[in-house]
């Protein structure tokens, strides 16, 4: 049975940089994925990372901004933490091999950002994500013999030890169908977000809060779930991201009477306010019959003001999206966005080291929640959030390794997860509903009554279909009954994954009885600081999530007005 | 909505039956991708069929595939256009679509990367050696340098090139098109200190960047125009020009003789490459030891080329030359690419599209101008 000190699920940009950390303090790593470590949905990222490296910024301005951003829901001591680290973080993966792109001296070049004072965006094209994962990858080849790495293994189980501590994972590997037990001192959650639980999404397939879900089971409070994130700027046609750097290099935002009309909605920042901000005015635009295109579910993005040279080189990716995924040349002429679901600002509970309240259970990147971005992320925080908190969970836990013995992991485990497994294989065929079939179901429930703007009715209505649909997920149909490669097994299971997500999310959002951040409430449209600036925390129990409450934590910034 | 047909090549592992084909219809938008069409019918009909696939928008390089026998990405390529290069292909329009070749099956459309692609990156010590010391903030480099090797940083691994690499085909050795735009991308960045060890490593392995034959399949290919061969090109000019390293492969000399001929000829005079190559770049080439025993071995193939009429006997011993017109736009050429001073690499026409191609395109429309492979892979 392999065993290690630290065992990462999920190797996107947390868990590859939690892997080197852990790795560099001496600890046994292993780095687990259920797809090939480039293939994970941090490549997607695009626009930049946040870091106050410019001499005229101040961390704390960043800080700041992202307090601002999160609209007062954000645990400022960690937030504190994220934005001193990031100068030093960003100037490490310089020096590990990142391309950033530099100004006329030489030096890392910054460019705009949604809900930031100043420009201290650094940037790869807008390949950032996929430059820095690619890059975190070579470290990881490079460090071969210090970090196992298990490609295309599925996780489907997370286990507890007598004392209640996290010690090990059961898997499944992807190409051969066998079940495995991993046994380790640590488990870091590096697993990502659950964008698939919407319709659309600009989140990719594999996208489907596995993660969050494990914690879940396993006894692991998830917090804040109800703040999901719709991105201001993602493609009619299919929900693709277009990426907040186009903004920052200038792009507007145009209605049917080719008004800018953020004007209206954020004078000083205009298309720079923060994404819940140009989400919301973009929905109203619609909603109020100025959206563009044949349905008016649409707003024009204008990026011709900005010089065809710089686009090519700066936002070549988004060009090819045009092209390939509207068929606009955007250097030309504007292209149809409308807001769409991109991040989730919750997740699993963890303090400023990763560390969620189960001992040996780490969560880092957007399947945790630190939380930094509270109510609302600011664009190119995300990067940030990825490799300073797995980086400190990576540490933590190789250091907690260093100081235990290596606990066990009974083989029961591993038969009652080939007896799951073989529960859905022996389903009978044509019993039950396609799992896509409700997959969609569930994705446009979501995207109809839990987006940019809820109310009760609404929630009450997506919360009835959720627990209708998990019934239904029990008896899901399968076409497949092999061994290798067996994506339809994977696919009931996500499924199931993304049910559980999804409930977190509604319950959370209809217990949240105000307008906060990505949560519009147009039954409780203001926002209330004297009853709801706190987390809401969700457990699993029998009857569906039990509610608690947790205290924000603020050490220097008071809530205010916010605009833009 | 509109109808299309695909063709999938199945295969599953456990059946112990050969691949076979199977026809779906699918109702789909015409710019529809042609994974969209997989995915619905995974969903609707078959949901065992096998691709690796995740972000939709052609950056997560999981669904390379061949559609119409031509290597790309399912995620990327629209139903329409696909019908289209069915219907040129003779196949009634009905698209076609298998694995990548060059890589073993595991499962339907998906291949086991790791055994030739993943092999492969890891022979090209993929990590930035650091030049030293290591600044304190960020290493001082020109705003171009990064933007270059951004065009090898987008390459997203996702096998298109290595599917129909030849020269793998003809030698599975070879380090391949993504492993070598992969060494440039070091090679290419002014914080790496070990631009002359990598060249030289890679010049020094007979299955290196020699190995590559110019067929360009790999620039077609890829959907990300990384452009794999002409990377190979710079990885070759940066080590015979600028480092004057010469391999045992004969590469360099190789390449040497053929430039001159050209410049010398306006057309390759096959009779005077292979001496000059391994006896050295002139006429008095011939005359080395090396070049006489590569001369003997490859006999009969001349004489074959002779007796097939693929030769003439009179062009190849005497070469032809372009009229002086003809010549001079030929050397004109050459004079644009390599810049009036050859080793300087700052002053060299670098056939980087993040750096010049579409502007240029575009301003210059109009003009006859050395065409980069870039500018016709736009598909």
């Amino acid at each position: 049975m392999p065993a290690h000190d630290v065992l990462i699920l999920g190797a996107g940009l947390a868990g590859q940089r939690a892997a080197l950390a852990a790795a560099q303090e001496g600890a046994n790593v292993a780095v687990m994925s259920k797809v090939h470590p480039v293939r994970s949905h941090s490549v997607a990222a695009a626009g930049g990372i946040n870091a106050a490296i410019d001499p005229s910024d101040d961390w704390r301005s960043h800080a700041y901004d992202t307090v601002k951003g999160s609209d007062y829901l954000g645990d400022q001591d960690a937030i504190e933490v994220m934005c001193s680290e990031a100068p030093a973080e960003v100037m490490h993966l310089e020096h590990i091999g990142v391309t950033f792109h530099r100004n006329e001296r030489g030096e890392l070049d910054l460019r705009a950002f949604g809900g930031a004072s100043m420009n201290r965006t650094a940037y790869v094209a807008d390949i950032t994500g996929q430059a820095i994962l690619h890059v975190l990858y070579e470290q990881l080849l490079k460090h071969g013999k210090q970090v196992d790495r298990y490609e295309e293994w599925f996780v489907t189980d997370l286990v507890r030890d007598d004392a209640g501590c996290c010690c090990g994972a059961i898997a499944r590997d992807v190409r051969t169908g066998r079940v495995e037990a991993f046994t380790a001192k640590n488990v870091i959650l590096a697993c990502g977000g659950a964008g698939q639980v919407y319709h659309p999404t600009t989140n990719g397939l594999i996208v489907t809060g596995d993660g969050i879900a494990l914690a879940y089971r396993l006894g692991a409070p998830l917090m804040d779930m109800e703040m999901v994130q719709y991105h201001p700027t993602t493609l009619v046609e299919n929900g693709l991201l277009i990426t907040e750097g186009a903004r920052g290099e200038g792009a507007i935002l145009l209605n049917s009477d080719g008004e800018r009309f953020m004007e209206r909605y954020a004078p000083n920042k205009r298309e720079l306010a923060s994404r819940d901000v140009v989400s919301r005015a973009e929905q109203t635009e619609i909603l109020e019959g100025r959206g563009v295109g044949p349905s008016k579910d649409g707003i024009y993005l204008d990026i011709t003001q900005v010089p065809r040279k710089r686009i090519l080189e700066a936002l070549r990716e988004i060009v090819n999206v045009g092209r390939d995924f509207a068929g606009v040349d955007i250097t030309t002429e504007p292209i149809m966005i409308r807001p769409g679901q991109h991040y989730i600002m919750g997740g699993v509970k963890t303090d400023i080291h990763g560390a969620t309240p189960i001992e040996g259970l780490y969560a880092a990147g957007e399947v945790a929640c630190v939380s930094v971005h509270g109510g609302n992320r600011l664009g190119a925080n995300s990067l940030l959030d990825t490799l300073i908190f797995g980086r400190r969970a990576g540490v933590h836990a190789a250091k907690r390794a260093a100081a235990m013995p290596m606990p066990s992991v009974a083989h029961s485990h591993v038969l009652d997860q080939e007896a799951m497994i073989s529960a859905i294989l022996a389903r009978p065929a044509g019993a039950g509903r396609r799992i896509s079939e409700i997959k969609a179901e569930l994705g446009e429930t979501m995207n109809k009554h839990v987006a940019v703007y809820r109310d009760e009715d609404g929630l009450s209505t997506a919360l009835q279909t959720v627990k209708r649909l998990r019934e239904e997920a029990k008896t899901a149909h399968i076409d497949d009954r092999g061994t290798v490669f067996n994506q339809d097994v994977l696919g009931a299971i996500e499924l199931s994954y993304m049910l559980d997500c999804a409930e977190a999310t509604v319950v959370g959002a209809l217990e949240r009885k105000e307008s906060r951040g990505a949560q519009f409430r147009t039954d409780y449209p203001d926002r209330n600081d004297e009853e709801w600036i706190k987390h809401i925390e969700l457990t699993i129990s029998d009857d569906g999530p039990d509610v608690s409450y947790s205290d924000v934590t603020v050490t220097q910034w008071q809530p205010e007005v916010r605009t833009y | 909505m509109a109808e299309f047909q695909l063709r999938l090549r199945r295969f599953d592992p456990e059946s112990g039956e050969a691949a076979h084909w199977e026809q779906h219809t699918v109702d789909l938008e015409e710019h529809h991708s042609v994974l969209e069409g997989i995915l619905q019918t995974k969903a609707r009909v078959d949901g065992s069929i096998g691709i690796r696939c995740s972000c939709r928008a052609a950056i997560c390089g999981s669904c390379g595939v061949r559609i119409n026998g031509e290597p790309g990405l399912a995620c990327n390529t629209h139903l329409d256009h696909a019908r289209e290069a069915a219907i040129a292909a003779g196949t009634d329009g009905v698209i076609v679509v298998e694995p990548m070749g060059n890589m073993p099956v595991i499962k339907d459309l998906i291949v086991d990367m790791d055994a030739v692609h993943w092999k492969k990156i890891q022979r090209v010590t993929p990590w930035l050696i650091n030049r030293e010391p290591v600044p304190e903030r960020e290493y001082i480099v020109e705003r171009e340098s990064m933007v270059d090797v951004t065009q090898t940083m987008a390459c997203i691994q996702c096998g298109a090139c290595v599917s129909d690499c030849l020269s793998m085909e003809v030698d599975p050795g070879f380090i391949g098109p993504a492993a070598l735009a992969k060494a440039y991308r070091f090679v290419g960045d002014p914080r790496d200190d070990q631009h002359f060890e990598r060249l030289d490593d890679l010049a020094d392995d007979p299955q290196g960047i020699y190995d590559c034959t110019h067929c360009f399949k790999c620039v077609q290919a890829c959907p990300k125009e990384v452009n794999p061969m002409g990377q190979i090109m710079r990885l070759r000019r940066l080590a015979g020009s600028d480092h004057e390293i010469t391999d045992p492969n004969n590469g360099r000399r190789h390449e040497e003789a053929f430039t001159s001929l050209i410049r010398g000829y306006g057309l390759l005079h096959e009779a005077e490459l292979l001496p000059r190559s391994y006896g050295g770049d002139s006429w008095f080439g011939k005359f080395h030891p090396a070049a006489g025993k590569e001369l003997l071995a490859s006999l009969p193939v001349v004489i074959k080329g002779l007796l097939r009429g693929k030769v003439n006997p009179k062009t190849a011993a005497f070469g032809h030359k372009l009229p002086k017109p003809a010549l001079d736009s030929v050397r004109a050429i050459f004079d644009k690419v390599e810049g009036k001073s050859h080793s300087k690499r700052a002053e060299r026409y670098e056939l980087n599209l993040y750096v010049t191609g579409y502007d240029e395109d575009e301003h210059h429309a109009s003009e006859p101008s050395t065409t980069t492979p870039e500018q016709g892979s736009d598909k």
